[in-house]
């Protein structure tokens, strides 16, 4: 009977969602702790309110941050950076063709799927921009993504004419806010359909499996013909395109482009999500559950914080720290110390590491 | 036989960026001479604003030359100013104190990047974009409001001009003479005293060996993690120095402060012909980059229609040549190997 | 004699996890010799090599140094080189982005006041390269040089460092005729300098040209040492490979029905095939025959099929499949062709460690079939299971990540991945190594049944024995290039030792 408790508690914390549920509830209770009412929700005028749907609703954008950027870290074991700021430059292009070059209206100067489609497109070329860095020109993704990074913001300023473009449109704020009879925020119905699209995405075609493989062994992949160029290629794109999905929410919320603030951080939150989520960030197999966990225990994470009067400046300082920790847990060289140091104490229980023979 | 090259491709880097930058400068005192921009103080201008950038620049090309980076320069910069300022300010301490502090954070944030990054093998990216995030955190913390130094030594040092025997005369005939700060001075000392330690010390020379083959100077027998730590302490300290020389142009402390100073450093340091890979690098070259972004600034601003985010966009364009140019030059070699 | 021996290894002996890679293994290096080691895959060449530098520590022998009698403990590689033994590998552990002159004297200067002086840098390199002859600029940066200087640099910089004992590890894989001639001449010049030269290689002929003596190790024992001259190819050949010349015995073969081809069209027809690793080759290979590629390590079977694949891109040549001409130039094409490759490194380039057995052995299938046909689940599941059971597959389930399994169970998933794809013409390189005897023969009889069934296969393996119960017909390569081919009653030990061997094998 023993046995069996033990192989039961092993495939339970073996299991690549145990690391980012268990993030998720020390996150939960500390909020409980702080807030009490934290989980009480309560219909007023026929919309949703409490702290719980507030952290559901506003972690929506990360959520799908962290989709593109799971992929693209699976793929190529480095990050994009660039994210936030392809928000702000979707969000500006969809708002200045809304308002027709105008720092603000009040109805649509052009059609509204005109703009979205215009908003999707630029950030999917951002993303085949960071794209053909990466897997074309086998510059780091980091180093790649940096370069958006800091040019973005100036686009969509560019874009804004240095303004905050304003849409003062009623069903322009549906997309950051609420569908007229319905209680649940609409960014809650965007996350949920992302992360249902890609998931079909991942059922009818083999993404998981090409992503994960070219992340493993790129080598290896190449000889059972898979392409490792094109499949990079691909995830920057898809990561580029969902960032102008969060970035049009972002906009919608605040009926506006604001190209300064947009998305400001949030490739630091995004990249602590995928890590979260018990995907290494040097690539290889991955978890897109895990990572959208990881995005809501960031985004209450964040409300925790607040909480404790920590202000939204401030915030970075934690969030440094926590991906400090994460990421020297994942790191190799740690675990080989801290392995060394288990068997200084008990010797000869824990596993050696293999030397590797070689003729 | 491989074909001998005339030119080795780090001087033709080189050679591309000092000519880029005559070019730019010649470009606008021809083109806004009627502006002022022929006039000796446009120049020393250049120095004098980013006298600052120029030691920070120092540094990162060290880290880069080992084939790192660090991506936390800026806010470390904005954290230094503020802690300054606040330790000046609100603490009432003279001005050599917030000199010391401002070495001091720069030196602790090369220390533990440096360990993380040497002794645990971690990304250099990460840690130091956790880096930017905890500096710019900090600063928050400090103090959310901007605080201006009143403090009169500090001030003192900020407006001394030191004047140069060059100069314009303007139209009453008074001969107006070119000044720059001490400022200026310091940096350029840096700058040689950087330059001579990579040419002509044992520790320089590794660092190049480092970024050149890790695995080769590893079986030769270098102490590579401890070259890689000194690298980034001692680049901490630059930032904590050029973070300081920074603040005596701003003279206060704010939240967004330096905000993207990194990508200017790293930008003038790979325009300056830093290779992003590692094993190449010349603080000369990075002198060379900072000027060149300095002329961006300077002609955008003295043209006066065009919106400043175009300086941003002009040298994140030149970084983006610049990388692929140097991505391009190294897929060739290979090639022909 | 004693005076002169500078390197004595007696009984070493070296294990990793239980398994003896060393036993009681002796090595004597002289004083101005230069001494070749040799051994084929799993010998403990290099195993030999890492002790004697200190990257392992031994589990049981001495090493004495410079005929002392007491014995030296070696613990680091640093504390090799202070002892005089330097090594040079085969990745040249330079660094290119510094000056000639520097790499000789990274982290040795020679300093004035604290500073670097490079004048008197580049003029103690000028002469150092002059004595031996290198022709280089001290100025010149090492990464402009050629493969055959760098390699000739890395030694100079061990010899300025006083080294006694100079290991080179593989130093021709890379160099043209003239560049190994020029390397011999450098290596004669340090033997007139009383160094001793360690020569771990696989080049035959490079041995006779240059060596004085002869180590030869087999599965991680002593086979012999041999003075070069007593010693001729065949019975060198011979002791690699653990034959003894004398009473080598005719196998029987397995082999029910001899396939006659001639007048058909051949499956795959190369002709001055060749890519940046082999020299041009030319081959015809019929549908159901098996063809073996025997040869030394190193003699570029690996480099030969992977060119057929497009695992390395060919340059030159043409290739026919069917009669009508094809580009392959990348893996898909190939498979797509009907191709598969099983790799010989498995690690690098065979397994998905992370990703399960089951995922392991659909992949090739499903790369064929494209992004947008994924393979449902019970199709999956049954093709993998099959082959577990088809190849006895060690697993304690397909789910379980193929990181955990033994390497010979791996590779069987390997094998498994590519016989999923039902291709036409399959190439094995060395599918064997690592596996149990039983295994072995289920895998060689596999390989008729399936040649049986109409597949061509090409079939690299460094045991003779098993090529010759089920191939038909045999390719013999040595130095990058094809020497020979056997084929009918020429199928015997003994002529394809000959043909390997080369030179005066007539002198046995």
């Amino acid at each position: 009977m023993a046995s069996q408790k033990a192989s039961l508690f092993k495939r339970i914390t073996k299991h690549h969602l145990f690391f980012p549920l268990v993030c998720l509830a020390v996150v939960l209770l500390a909020n409980v702790i702080k807030t009490p009412d934290f989980f009480v929700v309560s219909i007023n005028g026929g919309v949703l309110y409490g702290y719980v749907v507030d952290v559901v609703n506003r972690a929506s954008e990360l959520v799908i941050l962290a989709i593109g950027m799971t992929l693209v870290s699976a793929a190529s074991g480095g990050q994009d950076i660039s994210v936030g700021a392809v928000m702000a430059v979707a969000a500006a292009v969809c708002c200045e063709i809304l308002s027709g070059g105008a720092v603000s209206t009040s109805a649509f100067q052009n059609p509204l799927i005109l703009a979205v489609l215009a908003a999707l497109l630029v950030s999917a070329l951002c993303g085949a921009f960071n794209g053909v860095l990466v897997a074309r020109l086998k510059i780091q993704p980091m180093v790649a993504t940096l370069i958006l990074f800091t040019a973005g913001r100036g686009i969509a300023q560019l874009i804004t004419k240095g303004q905050i473009t304003y849409v003062r449109v009623e069903s322009y704020k549906i997309a950051g806010g609420y569908i007229p009879g319905c209680p649940i925020p609409t960014p809650i119905f965007f996350a949920a359909g992302t992360v249902a699209l890609v998931m079909l995405v991942m059922k009818f075609t083999t993404l998981k499996l090409y992503v994960e493989g070219v992340g493993i062994n790129s080598s290896a992949a190449r000889i059972v013909g898979l392409n490792s160029v094109r499949i990079q290629f691909v995830t920057y794109v898809i990561c580029g395109l969902l960032a102008g999905v969060a970035g049009l929410i972002a906009s919608s919320r605040i009926y506006s482009a604001d190209a300064n603030n947009i998305g400001l951080y949030l490739e630091m939150d995004a990249i602590l999500a995928v890590a979260l989520g018990g995907n290494l960030l040097s690539g290889g197999k991955f978890s897109l559950m895990g990572s959208v966990i990881g995005a809501y225990t960031i985004q209450a994470l964040t409300t925790t914080l607040y909480a404790m009067n920590i202000s939204s400046d401030q915030l970075p300082v934690y969030k440094a720290v926590v991906v400090v920790i994460i990421v020297v847990l994942q790191s190799p060289k740690f675990n080989q110390y801290f392995r060394s140091f288990r068997e200084k104490l008990h010797p000869g229980n824990s596993v050696s590491r293999k030397e590797e023979p070689s003729s | 036989m491989k074909k001998k090259k005339q030119l080795s491709d780090t001087s033709f880097l080189l050679m591309v960026t000092v000519g880029l930058f005559i070019l730019m400068y010649a470009a606008g005192m021809i083109v806004f001479a009627d502006k002022g921009f022929a006039k000796p103080q446009m120049f020393l201008n250049l120095f004098i604003s980013n006298a600052g950038l120029i030691v920070i620049s120092c540094g990162l090309t060290l880290v880069m030359i080992t084939g790192g980076i660090d991506i936390s320069v800026g806010s470390v910069t904005g954290l230094v100013a503020m802690a300054s300022a606040y330790q000046m300010e609100v603490n009432g301490s003279g001005a050599y104190t917030a000199l010391a502090l401002s070495l001091l954070i720069g030196l602790a944030f090369g220390v533990v990047q440096g360990y993380l990054i040497a002794y645990l093998d971690i990304q250099p990216f990460i840690i130091t974009l956790a880096g930017l995030f905890f500096g710019r955190g900090m600063t928050a913390v400090i103090s959310k409001e901007m605080i201006s130094v009143k403090n009169e030594t500090f001030l003192a040092w900020a407006k001394y001009k030191i004047y140069l025997p060059v100069g314009t005369t303007n139209k009453r005939g008074v001969f107006q003479p070119a000044y720059i700060y001490p400022t200026v001075i310091v940096a350029l000392l840096v700058l040689i005293a950087v330059a001579v330690m990579l040419k002509y010390t044992r520790f320089g020379r590794r660092l190049y060996a480092l970024g050149g083959n890790q695995q080769s100077a590893l079986m030769m027998g270098l102490n590579v993690r401890r070259t890689k730590f000194y690298a980034y302490t001692l680049n901490g300290f630059l930032v904590g120095l050029g973070g300081f020389l920074f603040f005596l142009n701003s003279c206060a402390g704010f939240v967004e402060q330096a905000k993207g100073l990194e990508m200017d450093a790293i930008s003038a340091s790979v325009i300056g012909g830093t290779l992003l890979s590692g094993g190449v690098g010349n603080p000369v070259g990075t002198l060379f980059g900072v000027l060149i972004k300095g002329a961006i600034s300077s002609l955008i601003t003295t043209q006066g229609t065009l919106s400043s985010w175009w300086v941003r966009i002009a040298l994140s364009s030149l970084l983006c040549f610049f990388i692929v140019l140097q991505s391009v030059i190294a897929s060739r070699k290979k090639k022909s190997m | 004699m004693e005076e002169t021996i500078i390197l004595a290894m007696r009984g070493i002996t070296k294990l990793f996890q239980g398994v003896k890679a060393l036993k009681n293994v002796d090595f004597t290096l002289r004083k101005g010799e230069i001494h070749a080691l040799m051994g084929e895959n799993g010998a403990g060449k290099s195993t030999l090599i890492k002790v004697l530098t200190g990257v392992y520590p031994m589990d049981g022998g001495e090493i004495h140094l410079g005929g002392k009698k007491q014995a030296v403990t070696i613990r680091s590689p640093q504390e090799a080189q202070r002892r005089g033994i330097s090594t040079v590998y085969q990745e040249i552990n330079l660094c290119p982005n510094l000056s000639v002159a520097e790499n000789l004297f990274i982290d040795r200067e020679p300093r004035r006041f604290g500073m670097i002086d490079w004048k008197k840098m580049n003029q103690r390199s000028g002469a150092l390269l002059k004595s031996l002859d290198i022709g280089v600029e001290p100025t010149r940066q090492l990464g402009d040089c050629s493969i055959a200087v760098q390699q000739m640099i890395a030694i100079a910089r061990a010899v300025d460092m006083q080294c006694r004992v100079l290991i080179l590890d593989e130093p021709t894989s890379s160099l043209d005729d003239d560049e190994v001639e020029k390397l011999f001449q450098l290596m004669r010049r340090l033997k007139e300098q009383g160094v001793g030269i360690i020569f771990v290689t696989h080049f035959l002929e490079q041995v006779y040209a240059v060596c004085d003596r002869i180590t030869v190790l087999r599965n991680g024992e002593l086979v012999g040492e041999y003075p070069t001259a007593e010693l001729p190819r065949l019975k060198l050949v011979a002791k690699m490979m653990g034959k003894d010349f004398d009473d080598l015995a005719e196998i029987e073969s397995l082999k029910e029905v001899k396939k006659e081809h001639e007048g058909e069209t051949p499956f795959l027809e190369a002709e001055g095939l060749s890519s940046r690793y082999i020299k041009p080759f030319s081959l015809r290979i019929h549908k159901g025959e098996v063809m073996g590629f025997t040869g030394l390590l190193g003699s570029g079977r690996s480099e030969l099929v992977r060119t057929i694949y497009g695992a390395d891109k060919p340059v030159a040549g043409t290739l026919k499949l069917n009669g009508r001409p094809v580009r392959i130039d990348a893996p898909l094409n190939a498979m797509m062709k009907g191709m598969a490759y099983l790799p010989e490194d498995r690690k690098r380039d065979g397994i998905f460690a992370d990703l399960s057995v089951r995922e392991n052995i659909i992949i090739a299938l499903q790369a064929k079939r494209g992004p947008f046909r994924p393979m449902k689940r019970k199709e999956m599941q049954e093709s993998a299971d099959r082959y577990i059971d088809l190849l006895q597959i060690k697993t304690a389930g397909r789910e379980i990540p193929v990181r955990s399994l033994s390497g010979g169970n791996q590779q069987k998933v390997v094998i498994a991945r590519w016989l999923l794809t039902d291709p036409e013409f399959l190439i094995l390189d060395e599918p064997t190594r690592g596996i149990d005897i039983g295994t072995k023969t289920e895998i060689q009889k596999l390989i008729l049944q399936l040649a049986e069934k109409g597949m061509s296969i090409a079939f690299i393996s460094s045991e003779i024995e098993e090529m010759l119960r089920t191939c038909s017909h045999m390719v013999v390569m040595r130095d990058r290039q094809i020497v020979g081919e056997l084929t009918g009653d020429d199928l015997t030990q003994d002529k394809i030792m000959h043909v390997i061997a080369g030179g005066e094998a007539a002198n046995g």
